[in-house]
């Protein structure tokens, strides 16, 4: 006890202590895996580039200049020009903003709304659960990008309807994981003991349930922005996505498919950086659901 | 309770789970064609229509009737497998879904075949130099698959071995010139023409195929390597893999006879559910290169505005889906002993 007399004495410095001990060795584990620190890269870059596109860029991503139409890929345009000889540098630049702008919108609607269905459904039990998990399974059962695809066509396309469409598709599995923590927590004694003294079921779920189940959605929702990013960028290439002029990826791989075989640059660009942006945030998955989930081998 | 009334009951519950998920796939597509649209009848027929045909299509759509009526009325047609007509080729939805199903079919069997042979082989790699360096390639080129946009690689495969190799043909299903000269059969062109003996059209097929076929494969192959591997590991790690090991079994026996058997079943699952992937893969593969599928259909429907053909085709591609699911939910049961014991 002589030893740490002020931790004993300070239970919230111990606290932090023992916190900032953790973080270290989070981080110390995290920066072992190569792969994962690629990643983490990958997505600062992308965040970098989003913040400071207009710094970043050499040209207006909006502005045509027909002289240069289809320019290769020089000194001038480092990329090339697009079709209304757009710099494709500053095109993507400026459409990684959009991408981030649709994963954060999927994110912050998904999630939530799958936590709390899941939480929801697994404390309480009973007919909710069976009624909240047939609607979960039927949206499972359903594939993604169709029902993406049919969503967006009867409302119409852009931005905000595609985010939706996606939201749709996308919050199932978090609704399966928290349902899944739910069920192992409904019944620990802790959560016995607070219901015990008098809290409301909802007083349980809010305070006692969603926050057990936090690290496994957020790694979850990691691994989901790679497939939201690619499910956008093919609701995008299909033209349901952003519309012109913007300019998102998926629609500029669009464009650039009529100049595939003599301006291979229009098309293939935009696809560059959609792939790099994905393989970032699944490495980073990879990496932090090594280190996060301690079940790992259990799950299929 | 005896076993057949268990397994009497088993089954039921099971069959009214199905039913129950496909009545709500149908509310799904009935919720986005007749629900979202601001207005249905609008959407068909046009700003320009005069009141008296709006009148009569507000009528003929039933939109009088209270919503859970219509949605009566719905599902009826689809039982007898009436999903409206395509307004773009005007003909029964159900007919062009069946004339278009075949190929996508073909495709991502193909797709999945690739998939299989090359994914399990390199999972099981994986798995047994766990965190050795053909672990991190193998990984690598998975991950690759998982992030790479396939429209996109579809349009780089198609510069690359299409305009700049020329060692595969071009869009499309086949040479202009073949085109409808082999009888359809069976709707799946490779069989067809084989039956007709027409090799030449069979192996002109098949360089049409080649580039997206491959493209599939690596697509399911990314899924189902990721799987094996984690699969396998959890095998590997088990005492009878030892056990097999001390008894003198060779390398290849302990991993490819003991444990991949036993993953075997797992993977059962898997394979069915990226077989589901695959389908809905081919919507995007099959616009790039104009392949007459499901998906083209569905990409074309879209833009005439065609949401009978859209929803007719999801349900559809949902139906397999579901079928899919329910496939490998038997084939789990009919493998593994285990779950017949313990199952409720």
């Amino acid at each position: 006890m002589s030893v740490t007399p002020d931790l004993v004495d300070d239970p919230k410095r111990a606290v932090r202590a023992a916190r900032w001990a953790e973080f270290k060795v989070f981080t110390r584990r995290f920066m072992r895996n190569p792969l994962g620190v690629v990643g983490l890269v990958i997505v600062v870059l992308l965040l970098v580039c989003a913040a400071f596109a207009p710094l970043l860029a050499t040209h207006d991503p909006y502005l045509p200049s027909l002289a240069d139409r289809l320019a290769a890929p020089g000194a001038n345009y480092w990329l090339g020009a697009d079709e209304l000889g757009r710099d494709i540098y500053s095109r993507i630049l400026y459409g990684s903003r959009l991408t981030l702008l649709i994963v954060a919108l999927v994110i912050v609607t998904s999630a939530p709304i799958g936590l709390i269905i899941g939480a929801v459904s697994g404390t309480v039990g009973g007919w909710v659960d069976v009624i909240f998990m047939r609607v979960t399974d039927v949206f499972l059962a359903i594939p993604k990008l169709l029902l993406a695809l049919a969503f967006v066509a009867a409302l119409g396309p852009g931005i905000v309807n595609a985010a939706l469409a996606i939201t749709l598709t996308a919050w199932p599995p978090y609704a399966r994981l928290a349902r899944a923590e739910a069920l192992i927590v409904r019944n620990s004694d802790y959560v016995n003991a607070v219901r015990l003294a008098g809290a409301s079921e909802f007083r349980i779920i809010v305070f006692h349930v969603i926050p057990m189940c936090l690290s496994s959605v957020i790694v979850r929702m990691t691994f989901d922005m790679a497939g939201i990013i690619l499910t956008a960028a093919g609701l995008g290439f299909i033209g349901l996505g952003a519309q012109p002029p913007l300019p998102e990826w998926g629609a500029m791989i669009s464009t650039g498919r009529k100049f595939i075989f003599d301006q291979w640059w229009v098309a293939t660009m935009p696809g560059i950086a959609i792939f790099t942006v994905s393989l970032g945030f699944n490495l980073l998955g990879d990496a932090m659901r090594d280190l996060l989930d301690p079940h790992l081998r259990q799950r299929k | 309770m005896n076993r057949p009334l268990r397994l009497f009951i088993g089954i039921g519950s099971w069959l009214i789970t199905v039913a129950i998920t496909l009545i709500g796939l149908a509310a799904l597509t009935f919720f986005i064609g007749r629900v979202l649209p601001i207005d249905p009848v609008l959407s068909i027929v046009g700003e320009k229509a005069t009141p008296e045909v709006y009148q009569k299509v507000y009528l003929e759509l039933g939109l009088d009737k209270p919503i859970w009526l219509q949605f009566w009325d719905y599902l009826g047609k689809l039982l007898r497998g009436d999903f409206g007509t395509s307004f773009s080729t005007s003909r029964p939805v159900l007919t062009d879904l069946m004339n278009f199903f075949p190929a996508t079919l073909e495709l991502s069997t193909i797709g999945l075949i690739i998939g299989v042979v090359l994914g399990v082989p390199m999972g099981v790699a994986s798995a047994y130099w766990h965190e050795k360096w053909p672990d991190h390639v193998l990984r690598v080129i998975g991950l690759v698959g998982y992030s790479v946009p396939v429209f996109w690689l579809g349009l780089v495969g198609l510069f690359i071995f299409y305009y700049l190799l020329g060692w595969v043909s071009g869009p499309g299903q086949l040479d202009v010139f073949y085109v409808g000269v082999v009888k359809r059969i069976t709707g799946s062109i490779l069989i067809d023409s084989a039956i007709a003996g027409e090799w030449e059209i069979f192996f002109n097929a098949i360089s049409h195929m080649a580039l997206p076929a491959m493209l599939l494969g690596y697509y399911s192959l990314a899924y189902i390597s990721r799987m094996t591997r984690s699969v396998m590991l959890d095998q590997l790690s088990r005492e009878y893999v030892l056990t097999a090991r001390l008894k003198g079994a060779s390398e290849f026996r302990a991993v490819a006879g003991h444990a991949l058997r036993n993953a075997a079943i797992p993977l059962v699952t898997v394979i069915a559910l990226s077989y589901g992937g695959l389908l809905e893969g081919s919507v995007l593969i099959e616009t790039i290169f104009s392949w007459p599928g499901i998906g083209n259909y569905i990409y074309s429907s879209l833009f005439a505005a065609d949401m009978n053909a859209v929803l007719g085709g999801t349900l559809l591609v949902g139906v397999v889906f579901v079928f899919l699911n329910m496939l490998s939910d038997v084939l789990y049961r009919a493998l593994d002993p285990r779950s017949r014991e313990f199952a409720k």
